[in-house]
Parts: C-alpha cells; sequence; structure tokens
C-alpha cells in the first residue's frame, strides 16, 4: 500500500508541471499589454510605459525565462519587492473585477466552499439510495420510474434545471429567492457586532447564535444545491443500479440468504459494500461535475462564489483572472484523483497489486 | 422424430433477413427495433433530423446567406408572449402556414425573447446547429481519441507511458470549466461565434476515447489473430487499423453517440454563459441566455425558457437513448439490464 501511495505521488509533480506548461501555453496567446496584468494593476497608458513595463518583467525574454517568472515572480530593482509568481500565490490582477486575484479568490472561496460542503451529502448518498432501491425492485413500476428519472436527468442540462427551478419556486411561488441573503440579513452579517468566522453564512450565523440568518441562507442554499446534486445523481444510480443487480446474483448473496438472514441485512452488509466499488470510480466524475456544476449554478442562481467570477472573467475575456481560476481548478482535480486512487486500491487490492 | 429431438433440441430456422444481413448484424437490428425505448430515441432523432434538414422551408430566413442570424421584430428589450403579431419587416411565409395557422401574416408562434429575436425561428435553425456542433465535435474527438488509444495500447512501453501521461495532464482540467477557458483565449484570435467553444471542446473532450480504446485494444492485442497477423509480415498500421481495431471499436460508438448529447449540452452552457454563439445566432443555449435579463419575471416570460429548454433536453434525450440501446444490443453482457 504504501509502495503504491508512493508511486502515485511521484507523479504528481510531472502532472501538475503537465499543467502549468498548458496554461503557460494558452499564455502565448495573449498581447503583451494583456500579460502584463500578471505583475501591474493599471493598463499601461502608452508606448512608452508598456515597452518599460515589457522591460521590467521580462516580457521580450526567452519563453523559458518567461515560463520561470511566471513561476516564482519578479523582484523589483527599486523597491525590491517581488512581484508575480504563481507558486507564491500571485496570480496577477483582475482587471475586470479591480483587485489582485488572490484577493478576488479569498473573498469567493468560501461562498462555494459552503456550497459544495451543504451538496455533499445529497450528492454522495442521494444516486447511491436511488439505485439501490431501483436495484432491489427490478423490473417493477419503481424499477422503471427511477430508470426514467435516471435517463431524463442525465439528459438535463442543469442551467436548464436551474431556470425551471427559478421559474416555479422563486418567479410562481416565492418560496426559494436567489443570491446569498436577504437584504435584511445581509444588513446583520455586515454589522460589525456580528463576527465573521469563516465567511461561510451558514457557519457564521450558528457560531453567532443568529438562526433567523442561519435559516435564511439555507432558504438560500435550496435550489442550487438541488441543481447541483441531481445531474450526478441520474449517473450514480445507473451505475450503482448494474452493479447492485451484478452483485446481488452472486453466490455469496444466495449463501446469505439460504442461511436465514433478513433481506436489510443480505442487503445492507453483504451486497452494498462490495457493490459500491465502481460507484467510487466515479469519484473523479464527481469532482469533475462539482466543478463545473458550481459555475453554472452559481451564475442561474446570481449566487456570488468562485464560480460566478470565473464567469464573469470568461464572458469579459479576462485571460489572466480565467487562467488563475484554471490553475487552482486543476490543483482540486489532482488533488481529488490521487485520494480517489488511494481509496480505491485500500478498497480493492487488485489495484495497488497491478 | 429425431433423436436430438427427443432430447429438446429444436433445428433452427435461418430466416431469410438473417441470412442476407449476417448473424450479427441480424441480431444489432433486431434489438434496435424490437426495444420500445431504443424506438422512441430513434424516432425522436429522426423527427430533429427532419426539422434540422427542412429548416429552410419550416422557417424561412430573412436573408438566405446568413440563415443562422433569427430574425427580429424591432429592438424593444420587453419579450412578446407567443401569438403575437410580428409587425417589422417579417420573413415570407412558410408553404405549410395557411392551412395550420389559419391567419395570413407572420405570428411569433413561441414569441420573442428581449430584443426582439424570434424564438420559434431560434428553435428551428438551433436543430441544425445542434447537430452541426454535435457530430462534428464527436467526429474530431473521436478521431484522436481512437488514434492516440490504439497507438498507446499497440505499441505498449515508453509510448504507452507519455501518451498515457499525456491524457492525465489533460483529464486535470474539469471538461467545462477548461472548455470556457480554452474559448475565451480563442475568441480574440479567430473571432465570435461558434468556431471557438468547438474547438475549445475538441481539445478537452478527446481523453475518454483514448482511454476506453486502449483498453479494448490492449484485451485484443494478444489475440492469435493479431499474432497471425505480425507473423505474415504486415505492417504495424495495417495490423492497428485492419485487425486490432474493427474488433475494439464497438464500445467507441456507444461511447460516441452517449457524447454528443454531452457535447451539445456543454456547448449549450457556453453559449448560455456568453463565451459561445454570439448573440442572435440560431443556437438553443444562445437563447436560453436571454432568460438571465428576466430571471424574476421568468413566471411571465416563460416561453424563453420553456421552447428552447424542452429542444435541448429532447436532443440529448434522444442520443442518450439510442447509446444506451446501442450498448444494451452490442455489449451482450449487458442484456437484460
Amino acid at each position: 500500500m504504501v509502495n503504491y501511495i508512493i508511486r502515485r505521488l511521484l507523479l504528481i509533480p510531472l502532472i501538475l508541471f503537465g499543467v502549468t506548461l498548458l496554461l503557460f501555453a494558452m499564455l502565448q496567446f495573449l498581447s503583451p499589454v494583456e500579460r502584463s496584468a500578471l505583475y501591474v494593476r493599471e493598463i499601461p497608458r502608452n508606448e512608452r510605459a508598456l515597452e518599460g513595463i515589457i522591460k521590467k518583467y521580462g516580457l521580450d525574454k526567452p519563453i523559458y525565462v518567461q515560463y520561470w517568472t511566471w513561476m516564482v515572480g519578479v523582484e523589483d530593482p527599486h523597491s525590491h519587492e517581488i512581484r508575480g509568481g504563481i507558486l507564491r500565490g500571485d496570480f496577477g490582477y483582475s482587471r475586470t473585477a479591480s483587485q489582485p486575484i488572490s484577493d478576488l479568490i479569498k473573498r469567493r472561496f468560501p461562498a462555494t466552499i459552503e456550497l459544495t460542503l451543504w451538496a455533499l451529502i445529497p450528492v454522495v448518498t442521494g444516486g447511491v439510495i436511488l439505485g439501490v432501491i431501483s436495484a432491489i425492485n427490478h423490473n417493477n413500476p419503481i424499477d422503471h420510474i427511477t430508470r426514467v428519472f435516471g435517463i431524463v436527468g442525465w439528459s438535463m442540462p442543469d442551467f436548464v434545471l436551474g431556470l425551471l427551478l427559478i421559474m416555479l419556486f422563486y418567479a410562481k411561488l416565492k418560496w426559494f429567492p436567489p443570491g446569498r441573503l436577504s437584504d435584511w440579513a445581509n444588513q446583520v452579517i455586515m454589522d460589525p457586532q456580528f463576527r465573521n468566522y469563516t465567511s461561510m453564512n451558514t457557519v457564521d450565523a450558528l457560531l453567532n447564535l443568529r438562526f433567523d440568518v442561519f435559516l435564511d441562507s439555507l432558504r438560500h442554499l435550496v435550489l442550487p444545491v438541488i441543481t447541483l446534486s441531481y445531474l450526478w445523481w441520474a449517473l450514480q444510480m445507473r451505475v450503482t443500479r448494474s452493479s447492485m443487480l451484478e452483485t446481488l446474483r452472486q453466490d455469496y448473496i444466495t449463501t446469505a440468504r439460504s442461511k436465514g438472514l433478513p433481506e436489510g441485512t443480505v442487503i445492507k452488509r453483504h451486497a452494498l459494500p462490495n457493490a459500491l466499488l465502481p460507484v467510487i470510480t466515479l469519484g473523479g466524475n464527481m469532482v469533475i461535475g462539482l466543478l463545473g456544476g458550481v459555475v453554472i449554478v452559481e451564475v442561474v442562481y446570481n449566487y456570488k462564489g468562485m464560480g460566478a467570477a470565473f464567469a464573469a472573467a470568461a464572458t469579459q475575456l479576462d485571460i489572466i483572472t480565467v487562467l488563475a481560476f484554471t490553475l487552482i481548478n486543476s490543483l482540486i482535480m489532482v488533488v481529488a484523483y490521487l485520494i480517489i486512487d488511494i481509496l480505491y486500491a485500500y478498497i480493492d487490492p487488485r489495484v495497488r497489486l497491478d | 422424430m429425431t433423436d436430438l429431438e427427443t432430447l429438446g433440441f429444436t433445428p433452427r430456422k435461418q430466416n431469410w433477413l438473417k441470412k442476407l444481413l449476417g448473424v450479427d448484424t441480424y441480431r444489432i437490428i433486431k434489438g434496435l427495433i424490437t426495444n420500445p425505448v431504443s424506438l422512441f430515441g430513434f424516432s425522436l432523432l429522426f423527427i430533429f433530423v427532419l426539422i434540422a434538414l427542412g429548416a429552410p422551408l419550416i422557417a424561412p430566413p430573412l436573408n438566405p446567406t446568413t440563415p443562422y442570424l433569427i430574425p427580429r421584430d424591432g429592438y424593444s428589450q420587453i419579450p412578446k408572449p407567443p401569438g403575437s403579431v410580428w409587425k417589422v419587416r417579417p420573413p415570407e411565409l412558410p408553404f405549410w402556414w395557411n392551412s395550420i395557422m389559419k391567419t395570413d401574416h407572420w405570428v411569433h408562434i413561441m414569441g420573442t425573447a428581449s430584443g426582439q429575436w424570434d424564438i420559434f425561428y431560434g428553435v428551428v435553425w438551433g436543430t441544425r446547429t445542434a447537430f452541426r456542433v454535435g457530430l462534428l465535435i464527436t467526429l474530431v474527438v473521436a478521431a484522436i481519441g481512437i488514434i492516440v488509444g490504439v497507438v498507446s495500447a499497440y505499441y505498449g512501453g515508453i509510448v504507452d507511458m507519455i501518451l498515457m501521461r499525456i491524457v492525465e495532464i489533460f483529464i486535470a482540467f474539469p471538461f467545462l470549466p477548461a472548455a470556457m477557458t480554452l474559448s475565451a483565449v480563442l475568441t480574440p484570435i479567430i473571432g465570435r461565434g461558434i468556431f471557438a467553444p468547438m474547438v475549445a471542446l475538441m481539445v478537452f473532450g478527446w481523453t475518454g476515447f483514448a482511454r476506453l480504446l486502449r483498453s479494448d485494444v490492449l484485451s485484443v492485442r494478444q489475440r492469435e489473430y493479431v499474432l497471425a497477423a505480425k507473423v505474415i509480415g504486415l505492417p504495424d498500421y495495417r495490423i492497428m487499423f485492419s485487425h486490432v481495431l474493427p474488433n475494439s471499436i464497438y464500445p467507441t460508438l456507444v461511447l460516441a453517440s452517449m457524447n454528443i448529447g454531452s457535447y451539445v449540452i456543454t456547448f449549450a452552457s457556453l453559449s448560455f454563459l456568453g463565451i459561445g454563439a454570439e448573440v442572435g445566432y440560431a443556437d438553443w443555449g444562445e437563447l436560453l441566455a436571454f432568460a438571465r435579463d428576466w430571471m424574476t419575471q421568468l413566471a411571465d416570460y416563460w416561453y424563453i425558457v420553456t421552447f428552447p429548454g424542452i429542444a435541448l433536453v429532447l436532443f440529448v434525450l434522444a442520443w442518450n437513448l439510442v447509446g444506451d440501446a446501442l450498448r444494451d444490443v452490442l455489449d451482450p453482457r449487458m442484456h437484460g439490464r
């Protein structure tokens, strides 16, 4: 097992190197004016200012030198302060949001984390439950209904579902509003009395014992969480179902049944753990789905998180910002793949011996 | 009675169709047309094909040189509901109009979006866009994936290692955000339109095919007929593409038909976010993007979401049903699931 983890860890620097190379290649499509946003806030006003910046930050140096400065930053000859350098967490300036990208990320990240955390439980369990229900009712009406849900759900783009939910539950019924908080709750959290611990509204509200604010932010989270998790349910349900059907046909299930175990125990203790193996391999898809889904969901529900900032930057072709977000996204992906692989190797010994 | 029949064997009758098509093709076609779900998928798809082919007849373009630009009825920002009369420069009436609509003037059948773009026209011509986008992306992506997968599995060793590391680099980018990024990078260079997002989807879409084909080829590579082909001295490319590939291509076909739907969805998402097709282009995602102006009043302007939304969902559903049915038929292990 340790061997497997070491082998797997050794690959990571290689993949990250490839990722940065690819992003750096995209950077080369930009004009020097656009690339100067990596180091300075203002758009250079005239030719001379631009030339100064190009000289100062080495934007005319050979490609490999530029790659290096992009990674570690450049020292300002006068103030001796280092600027840029993605390894230092300095991604440059977002000219559309007019602030350093790292600040933008810091401000927006908690909202997205909050949304994803709330979505995690329905995302992980929902599809499995549906799949199991479908499999143990094989070829019953219940099975057919869940299967239809599975295939229609899989065909429904998340933004269409989001628009339909808004149409019904916000515009028509006024149950669940978009955004992160109602105006009155926003005033409460802006108040200096309200201590900001995590910038996640639900957590902060609980820590400040403001249950009205907590309920309000939950109300804003209901629709985004549904939209974020349902697409994933459809896929997960299909995989769980077919893997469960396969497992239920195994000899050890027959043995368990014939020694007189109740059906519930057979399914929970004997079938489900084995049937869940293929579901874990979907973990990668889950993270992909969440990272993409967050962008769509935050835009549809006007939820001010990372995804919304990413979409806004992309629409305005603020590519320096977009690339910074993409870099963070792929970091998350790489870590997620690592965790999933190790988890899988831990559960299924055949993998690590390969 | 012969001995065999007493034991319960009946001699199989071969019908003429089976003889004509061959056992395998017969089984596949029979499986596809006897399954109600796949039949539904195929009919849906057939209807979409008809709409796409007949688009100029169903909704005649105002200007035949730019048919994908939706004609607009003035410039007012307030959407008009279905059934309102087309006042400013309506296109000519299609041949079916008088018999079905019973009026002699053009009416916005599905209403207009903000900016008075006609939704009906956009939905009809959007079918063509969906087919073009889905099929073209899938073709290119499958071709790249097939080449990478076959070469990687067939040669193995260092080639396989390098190619698979490249695949791993590409899958480290989540699909939709990566496509958004590349699309944003390419837009200033090749201009705003459907081309930049399509290229972006192609660049990040091929990895699934490469991995699937690689594992399928790996299982075929050691078969006797491949060894035989090597023994008689066939060149590598002949072995790869005329012996190995045909025997490992079926799962790829299934993946292709399932993926067309997801490429169309991702493309529509890009348009919805405002980095895909330009405003007024006949594309379902682009039409749905108009709904973003009216989030709080969608109950009144339901038609902006409903019609393009239904078209998009049904289109993707059709491909998924077809893919599902193909998988059931092509993979005998999946029978009865």
